[in-house]
């Protein structure tokens, strides 16, 4: 009977696809409600004040009235900030770009060249990304002090520049990259490459027609992955720039902590919330390209 | 013929490279537990326990000194460091539970949703994940503040805080890791506990729960390492608690000391181990994902588990 029942909702939800199953096991959709609750009050309200700050004028020390004060958001075209956003979104890439040369061939020489000790590779590059990220930045500065080995025997003296900040966010960012890569490589067909070579074509022609076009999606995402939380970067730059370098993600948590200037901190944070919307939009029409046309 | 060999060769060493420059700080970090101070520092605090030389009195540590073994007791009888790693664990603790509930919940009602109800959900999931963290934090912050302006129940800017920003984002990653294997894992099983008489509940306890197990545990794992190790979000939301991260953060800031080089050394060793446990235990009760299921996975693949 239950069955029945299932199966005569089935038709009315679906009146056009028949399914050739007319039962599939589901969970109630009220199983969303929690979360969706929680995120509603936690993650959206919280947004919306922020807009609401962003938005709001300041009165005094901490005072706000709420409004539409669009002069928090005309201070960001003040040339100072622009430069911000501008080497915000500058070292992003440089990272992103140096994370992809960094860990391309890594994930190649994995997917490629392992056989047994593909998964302890794959356990070597995972295990980073779960250790603190804080841990992790103070043992590369550690190394990189300018009492150190480095900086005294080698004459490799970055710490406190733009350098170690981009050291440091290959650093970090490189497990995140990795991953997706190797998965879109272990997917790869390397007969291809094979029947390419075989055909006559030279290996390097052979990887840039047949390895790279059928990997790019998932360079793609790795790219995004890394690129969003670098342009959101607080932590390396505070520790590995001390303060010389500040980035995007700098700026707006001294709004809060030292300058105490909330709306335009929050004016800010949503700048670089728009900024970022349009790479992610942007990659996701290329996904949706790819979709179509590739495989 | 020779060539693809040379290849390899060339890939090797890159890769030997990489791991080099992955693992040698954190290797750098977990010698330098055992530094000795500096021989100056040595030679005016002679006599006295090396590891009770006050920090800024120590010199130079980054460079090798000599062996001792005592950061590691210093570390762990610290007045400030202690505590803050108590607060951290029940705050990770409480956070993991909460998050990986609100997960699994939604996972199961999600993974077989219809795409149009489903993708709304979706967008708000994937925007937690890519909402920089500084900007959630300052958010929660004002949000939290004007909550407890308005309604003197709510939490005060403490412990409860950090609990309530942080599980936002756990429960989305606790989610997509749960979705991807529930996805991966078919509803044959089911449809057959169905077919035999079974209902939901029982269903779900018998047949669902148990092949579930390993995709919640390394959700709620990670989502405990997360919060764990998380900075950002809790020093805006604080109020005067200290975490872990907070108190190592403001150490690195303000002076090495080996002690803290020895209190990182055990978190990181105690990390590897339950990381590595965990994967050995996915990797026997491993459901292959379907065809198809990668992009929904991005996050579970992200972090390894899928």
């Amino acid at each position: 009977m239950a069955v029945a029942e299932q199966a005569a909702e089935e038709v009315v939800t679906t009146p056009v696809r028949r399914r050739k199953r007319s039962f599939r096991p589901r969970y109630p959709a009220w199983l969303t409600t929690p979360s969706f609750l929680y995120y509603a009050i936690f993650f959206l309200g919280p947004m919306a004040i922020l807009v609401a700050f962003s938005l709001a004028t300041q009165r005094g020390f901490g005072g706000l009235s709420y409004g539409f004060d669009l002069t928090q958001y005309r201070l960001i075209g003040n040339s100072l900030y622009v430069t911000i956003f501008v080497r915000t979104l500058v070292m992003a890439s440089i990272g992103t770009v140096l994370t992809i040369a960094v860990g391309y061939p890594l994930a190649y020489w994995m997917a490629r060249y392992l056989t047994t000790y593909k998964m302890l590779a794959l356990l070597l590059v995972v295990v980073p990304f779960w250790t603190s990220f804080l841990i992790r930045t103070y043992a590369l500065k550690i190394i990189l002090d300018p009492n150190g080995y480095l900086a005294r025997d080698l004459g490799i003296n970055i710490l406190y520049t733009r350098y170690a900040v981009a050291v440091g966010l290959v650093y970090n960012y490189l497990p995140l990259f990795i991953l997706p890569v190797f998965a879109s490589l272990e997917r790869m067909d390397w007969t291809l490459i094979e029947a390419a070579t075989d055909l006559g074509a030279r290996p390097f022609a052979a990887f840039r027609e047949i390895t790279l076009r059928l990997t790019l999606p998932g360079v793609l995402t790795g790219a995004l992955l890394v690129f969003i939380p670098m342009t959101g970067e607080y932590i390396i730059p505070n520790i590995l720039s001390g303060g010389n370098y500040e980035l995007v993600g700098n700026v707006i948590g001294d709004q809060f902590n030292q300058a105490q200037n909330q709306p335009f901190g929050s004016a800010l944070s949503i700048t670089l919330m728009a900024a970022l919307s349009v790479f992610v939009i942007v990659y996701i029409v290329f996904a949706r390209k790819e979709e179509r046309f590739g495989g | 013929m020779a060539r693809p060999v040379k290849a390899k060769h060339g890939f090797t060493a890159w890769a030997v490279l990489v791991f080099a420059f992955l693992y040698l700080p954190i290797l750098v970090m977990a010698i330098f537990a055992f530094n000795k101070p500096s021989a100056a520092a040595l030679a005016t605090y002679h006599g006295s326990n090396v590891c009770s030389i006050p920090p800024d009195q120590i010199g130079n540590i980054t460079v090798w000194n000599g062996f001792t073994s005592c950061w590691f007791s210093a570390g762990l009888h610290d007045p400030t460091y202690i505590p803050a790693i108590v607060v951290s664990l029940q705050i990770a603790a409480e956070a993991s539970i909460i998050a990986t509930l609100l997960g699994l919940c939604a996972a199961l009602a999600l993974a077989r949703m219809k795409p149009r109800f489903r993708a709304p959900f979706d967008v708000l999931v994937y925007l937690t994940l890519v909402v920089p963290e500084i900007v959630i934090a300052v958010a929660s912050l004002i949000f939290f503040v004007q909550a407890r302006n308005h309604f003197p129940a709510f939490p005060a800017l403490g412990k409860g805080t950090i609990l309530l920003g942080q599980v936002v984002f756990n429960a989305s990653l606790a989610m997509l890791i749960i979705r991807a294997r529930f996805v991966g894992m078919g509803d044959a099983l089911e449809e057959a506990a169905y077919d035999l008489g079974s209902g939901p509940l029982a269903t779900f306890r018998q047949i669902t729960l148990p092949r579930l197990m390993p995709a919640i545990v390394a959700a709620a794992l990670l989502s405990f390492t997360f919060s764990f190790d998380d900075y950002i979000l809790p020093v805006f939301t604080n109020g005067t608690t200290n975490t872990w991260p907070i108190v190592l953060y403001s150490a690195v800031r303000f002076g090495l000391t080996p002690a803290v080089n020895a209190l990182a050394t055990i978190m990181l060793g105690a990390t590897v181990l339950a990381v590595t446990v965990t994967a050995i235990i996915l990797r026997r009760s491993r459901v292959q994902a379907a065809p198809g299921q990668e992009q929904t996975a991005g996050f579970g693949i992200a972090v390894g588990l899928r």
